[in-house]
């Protein structure tokens, strides 16, 4: 069961089968499709557009800092493309960005259910996030929006001139996708688990999940009523927040925060359950500390709720009131620890492979493991009040969200693309564009780090007063077209694999998981019987498989042919 | 070997009224209330930043509120109180009837809470039309100029406490609107006989809605009403 899966065969034309992909090929059978495979891949192309649009501001963004006087364009502008960069990459790409493709895509097929429990919901959830994307691109396009993606008041509820409604419209929406993907997830996991599939053999990524809707679910809605509520001030002029409307702006920053926070978790907890299966397979090891791992998503979901004061120690929260938040935030940092060193150890007593998701993978750790440490000095209230909205922070979360988060998307991308497709694309490319991005990543960022000590402040788009920091601009903006070209590398040899890539059976990978006992790609209803489960997450035989070639092994080797 | 197959399964081969992606009616059933159950814990963390808003503005400013709260007219919402309670029995009853599959008196009852929820409603359009009239309603018009001990309070502090009431009563409101959308939706596919209303379960996730939408307001009365010194 551990050896490679043997059912490739070029030579003998296997009978045609029908798959997730050959079923039907209409636009209208992919645009009315209530199947989570086609869902998933919606998903991913959409996430890609958002991801260019986003990127392109970043680019501005970067170009206009190369020289200290901001030459390109105008303070005003400024202020919009940051903040669409922010709105874009937050909103739209980075919260859906894992659940809604693999998420979506995986977590039946790991628990062996035909389906997600409302695959109309799922296809509603997809609807409204393309009309709230669509709405936030009016928005820009109508004017833009300069409040930046936090939309703090008063400057949002009374002094903007700019698009807030229609853009906070649009967060608003984005939210409810989210929300529909997270009870669908809930539901599915609690009630459509296969038979012998007890929760603590469940897939690490199926906790993950797991915990991550339980976040969404509790969070989501404290940011939906917040800007409900920066509407009904802007529009209706009720007051809750502002100080001219007899209200207190500092509440507005609590309740954004409350949510903003656990969304960062919304967004690594994801990230952290790819690793997990990364790790697993390319170690060919079973996980070191299973239910630590497991339980820690669930201690980082319920602790993410109890720190978000750490935003606000600039605020005029009272000096008890942050010392309290500052010490949870460093519990936090406990169990996103656990997880690195089980992953290091795991890796550390596996026989390793370096196939492409596992370069993703190993340059996840590196780059989370920085963001997470800058964490540390941000949480401490007196370092704090020095490196608060500076560069320093711009860096840190780059970090952990770029370099962390979109770092285990890839892996998993790659690691599940040929499940996705029925294709495998050059191994050697992957490891070059994760390589590229490593290196590109760590140029653009780590000069935000100098900057943010010495004291460039974050939404400028000048500094004249101190054109000694244009050399670390200079590198990080050379950085971000080095980040930029790893990034778009990916488009193109995974397209290029849709068409010229070699057939690959159910298991290149000989990895473990129901997803990999079913055909790739798999069929409509994922497995033609339903599985039964007898045994733990992850039995790999490190010892066994020191022999195993994998499909994907063959393929590089050359030992078999490319497909048509 | 990790998986072995068991149970042939065809794609279509289903009892009826068992969607595709689930094994039995059981584990469908118990799917839509967990579904449930977990859509009304966001609409849960939906209403807590209002209520935490307000709380901690009454906190701030106890005595203006507990004075400006006297112009609220506390007969009719407990009025009010009284028609939702009623209401959220009716929709038991209603949900009783569906399990018993008594086709007849679970319309009945359905009409009664959707005849409650319009009564809610019509009570809240002469309240608030009342506050209109008077300028009671934060903005531009906002007029502050009640005689008395409400004379007291600086106008800032009242429209902040009627922002609130506005704000927590009007989204209370439009819940209570999706809740006849909801309920009128199902007695039309009752009355039709429809395949989609088959089982219970339609009948009981309407009630479990309208139950919180029960429940918000139970919070809502004291707080804005009865709120003593
Ligand atoms: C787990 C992944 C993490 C993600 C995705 C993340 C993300 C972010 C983001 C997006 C911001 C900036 C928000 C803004 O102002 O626009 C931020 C700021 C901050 N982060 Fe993190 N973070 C993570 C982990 C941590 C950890 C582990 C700690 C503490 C131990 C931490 C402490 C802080 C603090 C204190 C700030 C506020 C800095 C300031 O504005 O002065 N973060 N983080
Ligand atoms: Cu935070």
């Amino acid at each position: 069961m551990s050896t490679v899966s043997t059912q490739h065969g070029a030579a003998e034309p296997a009978a045609p089968q029908s798959n997730y992909l050959t079923n039907g090929n209409t636009i209208a059978s992919w645009l009315l499709t209530t199947d989570h495979k086609r869902i998933a891949l919606l998903y991913l192309v959409s996430i890609t557009v958002f991801f260019t649009v986003g990127a392109w501001a970043a680019s501005m963004i970067r170009l206009e800092l190369m020289v200290p006087k901001g030459t390109l364009m105008e303070n005003d502008t400024y202020n919009k493309i940051f903040t669409m960069h922010g709105v874009v990459m937050v909103f739209f790409f980075l919260i859906p960005m894992i659940p809604a493709t693999l998420g979506n895509f995986l977590i039946p097929m790991m628990i062996g259910a035909r389906d997600l429990a409302f695959p109309r919901l799922n296809l509603l959830s997809w609807y409204v996030y393309v009309a709230a994307g669509v709405l936030a691109v009016i928005a820009m396009l109508t004017g833009g929006v300069d409040t930046g993606w936090t939309f703090y008041t008063p400057y949002s509820s009374i002094y903007s001139n700019s698009q807030v409604g229609l853009t906070i419209g649009a967060a608003f929406l984005a939210g409810f996708s989210s929300i529909f993907t997270a009870i669908n997830f809930i539901v599915t996991i609690h009630k459509m688990r296969a038979p012998g599939l007890t929760w603590f053999r469940l897939p690490l990524f199926v906790w993950g999940h797991y915990a991550t809707s339980v976040v969404i679910i509790l969070g989501t809605p404290v940011i939906a009523i917040t800007l409900l509520m920066l509407a009904g001030e802007r529009v209706l002029k009720l007051g809750f927040f502002s100080p001219e409307l007899g209200g207190d702006p500092v509440l507005f920053q609590h309740l954004f925060w409350f949510y903003s926070h656990p969304a960062v978790y919304i967004m690594i907890l994801p990230a952290f359950s790819v690793m997990s299966e990364l790790i697993t397979c390319f170690s060919r090891r079973k996980i070191f500390g299973y239910s630590f791992i497991a339980f820690s998503s669930l201690a980082i979901g319920g602790l993410g709720f109890l720190v978000w004061g750490h935003h606000l120690f600039v605020s005029g929260q009272s000096m008890y009131q942050g010392m309290v938040f500052s010490i949870i935030s460093f519990l936090v940092a406990v169990p996103s620890a656990i997880k690195i060193f089980n992953w290091a150890t795991t890796i550390y007593k596996g026989s390793v492979r370096f196939n492409t998701p596992m370069f993703y993978a190993i340059g996840f750790m590196g780059l989370f493991l920085i963001g997470g440490l800058t964490g540390l000095y941000l949480s401490s209230m007196a370092t704090d009040i020095h490196l608060h909205d500076t560069y320093f922070v711009v860096a840190h979360f780059h970090y952990v969200m770029v370099g962390g988060a979109v770092m285990a998307m890839l892996g998993g991308v790659h690691f599940w693309w040929p499940k996705m497709t029925g294709r495998m694309y050059a191994d050697s490319w992957g490891k070059l564009s994760a390589t590229i991005i490593f290196v590109g990543f760590n140029l653009t960022f780590l000069p935000q780090f100098v900057l943010g000590y010495l004291g460039m402040p974050r939404r400028y788009h000048y500094y004249h007063f101190a054109p000694e920091f244009q050399v670390w601009h200079v590198m990080s903006s050379a950085g971000s077209s080095i980040l930029a070209v790893g990034y778009a590398m990916p488009l193109f040899y995974l397209l290029w694999s849709l068409k010229r890539g070699p057939k690959v059976g159910p298991n290149p990978w000989a990895a473990k998981g129901l997803e990999w006992q079913t055909a790739s790609p798999p069929p409509t209803f994922n497995f033609e019987t339903t599985p039964v489960v007898t045994e733990e997450a992850y039995e790999y035989d490190p010892e066994a498989d020191e022999e195993v070639t994998t499909e994907v092994e063959r393929i590089a080797a050359g030992d078999l042919p490319h497909g048509r | 070997m990790a998986v072995e197959a068991i149970a042939e399964h065809t794609e279509q081969g289903h009892a009826d009224g068992v969607f595709h992606q689930f094994e039995s009616i059981e584990q469908q059933n118990e799917s839509y209330i967990v579904g449930m159950w977990s859509f009304l814990v966001t609409e849960v963390m939906f209403f807590g930043p209002l209520f935490f808003a307000y709380l901690l503005y009454r906190w701030q400013f106890q005595p203006q509120f507990y004075l400006v709260h006297k112009e609220l007219n506390v007969a009719l919402g407990g009025l009010n109180t009284v028609i939702l309670l009623f209401s959220s029995f009716a929709v038991a009853m209603a949900v009783h009837f569906a399990q018993k599959k008594a086709r007849q008196k679970q319309l009945l009852w359905l009409g009664l809470t959707l005849a409650c929820a319009f009564g809610f409603l019509i009570v809240k359009y002469f309240e608030w039309a009342h506050k209109f009239h008077v300028g009671h309603v934060p903005g531009p018009g906002f007029r502050w100029e009640a005689a008395g001990e409400a004379g007291v309070v600086p106008a800032g502090i009242a429209e902040l406490f009627f922002s609130l009431y506005f704000g927590m009563t009007g989204l209370h409101g439009l819940h209570v609107v999706i809740g006849i959308i909801c309920i009128g939706t199902l007695m039309l596919l009752t009355a039709r006989k429809s395949k989609l209303v088959e089982s219970y379960i339609p009948t009981e996730m309407v009630g479990l809605y309208w139950h919180f939408v029960d429940l918000v307001w139970i919070f809502l009365f004291p707080l804005f009403y009865l709120m003593p010194q």
